[in-house]
């Protein structure tokens, strides 16, 4: 608008292109360099999660017309299909299991390596490396390492070890947490390495100070360790959260669910529905209460932190 | 032994060592009996999951490739894998350029935006991206998905070539500013060859990320003839899943290529992924 201004008043001209031009440079050149990636996100991500709003209140089936049923598959999920309950129960011991497990493993490691010089380089490489295996690997390789059948559990087996005939990705009552141990077998080491960091970070001289106090192993760990990574550890325990209820490729991969629901977690239930029921509509409704549980754990972190709790 | 202070337990790391060494044996002792495996013939398998080979029998690896389908696969992925590095690299690039150099507008709101985009879940907005996408012809595309990478994968890259780029200093830009360089210029010819441990350290871990990711590309690449090695393996592992040679020979030949990389890059890759782990 200003340009064709300053065309039509000649007078300003030799002030106003300049200026113009020094404007457009300010405001507009920075926002050209992030308009590409800004489109695409908007294409990828915000467009299609604000449709999923609105169809999670439809009975769209993912193809063909949307007919707006209001609330009803909120209805539907909350009271009356039972598997949205058991599959929330699951993301929950699902939760349970990575609060402790991995982080337990990951500070244990990192805090023995820690004060460690020879060898410190080679070792936190090689606990790493399982991070960076691709899921279908790891799945199936561990599938097969305790298949009772074959595999390392088979030939216990064979030699009558007690304990090693029992199908544990088969049972309902061992599904899960065997599952969630080979996840946790890929994951742990990255969760080590990033603790590891942060006691890195930790002036040397407070060990000094604790160990002159005559301060024992746990004494030091749980006074002068555990605060130093208090920012890593409670950051990684809000993601941990929020993963827990989006988990899917292991349990995916190995079971797909079963058997007999014992695996489903909601991220499944929304696989399910949207590509072997072709009930889209309800499928969007349970992606939005999954997205409703994380923003559930974020705002408690935010709560908590505005109460004046140090994390 | 008498000692003035504490219990002396400072000069001792052999529990420390031993303790490291299970956990060690733990990692990697399930990958080594997969290597091993993966030369055994299938009746040794049987006999002795766990010790040396008594023959190798390394024409598992040319059936794996074969049976797998690797030689399709391969390219597949390495075609998903290339398009999304570049794509994120120039377009996360310019968007760091533009959040670190040039005072832009609104530069907290955006970056406030990435981040609640980038933590989204992808199963919020999966069922109505892919109807979307078989609407506008992108499924069972490789541009179609490298389109998704790129948007799921800029954020993290972004952050992480922002923060790189804010450490430069100013007199180069400065300097070509003056003799009349336009932004696009001092971007291409300045910055980005300034910040390429950056890039590189995105492009690594952008790179692994494609490589290894499942849900998407299961669900956006159906047909036999565009699966990765990834989707490949899953159809592959479960059909051949008595056949514990074959599939760890698979197995191998899929990681090699991640692991040679990655002990290459070994520290631009533990940096970029924690870093990435803690901003993103």
């Amino acid at each position: 608008m200003r340009d064709t201004a300053v065309q039509t008043h000649p007078s300003l001209a030799l002030h106003r292109p300049r200026w113009s031009r020094a404007r457009l440079r300010r405001h507009a050149v920075p926002w050209l360099f992030v308009l590409p990636i800004l489109l695409i996100n908007l294409l990828v991500v915000l467009g299609p999660a604000v449709a999923a709003v609105y169809y999670s209140m439809t009975d769209w089936s993912g193809i063909g017309a949307a007919d707006f049923v209001g609330l009803a598959n909120y209805q539907e999920l909350f009271f009356e299909d039972p598997s949205f309950l058991s599959a929330f129960v699951h993301n929950v011991v699902w939760l349970a299991m990575f609060l402790t497990v991995p982080i337990a493993m990951g500070l244990i490691a990192a805090s023995l390596l820690a004060p460690i010089r020879r060898g410190a380089l080679f070792f936190r490489l090689a606990l790493f490396i399982p991070y960076v295996l691709p899921s279908v690997v790891v799945a199936h390789l561990w599938s097969s390492l305790i298949h009772p059948d074959r595999g390392v559990v088979g030939w216990l087996n064979e030699r009558g070890v007690p304990g090693t005939d029992i199908a544990l990705l088969g049972r309902e009552s061992t599904v899960l947490p065997t599952i969630a141990f080979i996840d946790n077998w890929r994951w742990w080491g990255f969760l080590m390495v990033l603790f590891l960091a942060g006691m890195q970070n930790i002036p040397p001289d407070l060990f000094e100070a604790a160990r002159l106090d005559g301060a024992n192993r746990w004494q030091e760990f749980r006074d002068v360790t555990l605060p130093g990574i208090r920012p890593v550890l409670v950051f990684m325990i809000l993601m941990t959260s929020i993963w827990s209820f989006l988990t899917f490729d292991f349990i995916w991969i190995i079971t797909q669910g079963g058997p007999a629901g014992a695996s489903e977690v909601l991220s499944i239930l929304v696989f399910k529905n949207a590509f072997q029921n072709f009930e889209a509509g309800y499928a969007a409704a349970i992606g939005i209460t999954m997205s409703l549980f994380v923003g559930v754990v974020i705002s408690i972190f935010v709560v908590l932190r505005r109460r004046g709790w140090e994390i | 032994m008498n000692r003035p202070f504490g219990r002396g337990r400072d000069l001792s790391l052999t529990p420390n060592y031993v303790v490291l060494v299970a956990l060690l044996i733990f990692s990697l002792g399930p990958l080594a009996i997969m290597v091993l495996n993966s030369v055994k013939s299938r009746a040794e398998i049987g006999e002795n999951p766990l010790g040396l080979p008594n023959d190798f029998e390394w024409s598992n690896y040319a059936r794996a490739w074969e049976v797998g389908n690797f030689s399709t696969t391969m390219v597949n992925s390495g075609l998903l894998v290339a398009g999304s590095v570049v794509g994120v690299l120039v377009l996360g690039g310019m968007a760091a350029y533009s959040l670190a150099k040039l005072n832009l507008s609104g530069a907290g709101a955006l970056m406030l935006f990435l981040l609640v985009i980038s933590s989204l879940p992808i199963h919020l907005f999966l069922v109505p991206l892919f109807v979307l996408w078989r609407e506008i012809g992108l499924l069972n595309s490789f541009v179609g998905l490298v389109i998704i990478y790129i948007a799921l994968n800029a954020p993290l890259g972004i952050f992480l070539l922002r923060s790189y780029m804010l450490q430069l200093p100013r007199d180069f830009e400065d300097a070509a500013r003056v003799d009349g360089a336009g932004e696009w210029q001092i971007f291409a010819r300045i910055v980005v060859p300034l910040s390429w441990p950056g890039f590189l350290t995105v492009g690594l871990v952008v790179a692994l990320a494609v490589w290894n990711e499942f849900l998407l590309a299961t669900v956006f690449l159906q047909d036999e003839s565009k699966f990765t090695v990834i989707t490949s393996y899953q159809n592959f592992a479960t059909r051949f899943s008595r056949d514990w040679s074959l599939t760890s020979a698979a197995a191998v030949m899929m990681i090699l290529p991640i692991l040679v990389i990655f002990l290459i890059f070994q520290r631009r890759f533990i940096e970029g992924m924690t870093q990435g782990g803690m901003k993103g």
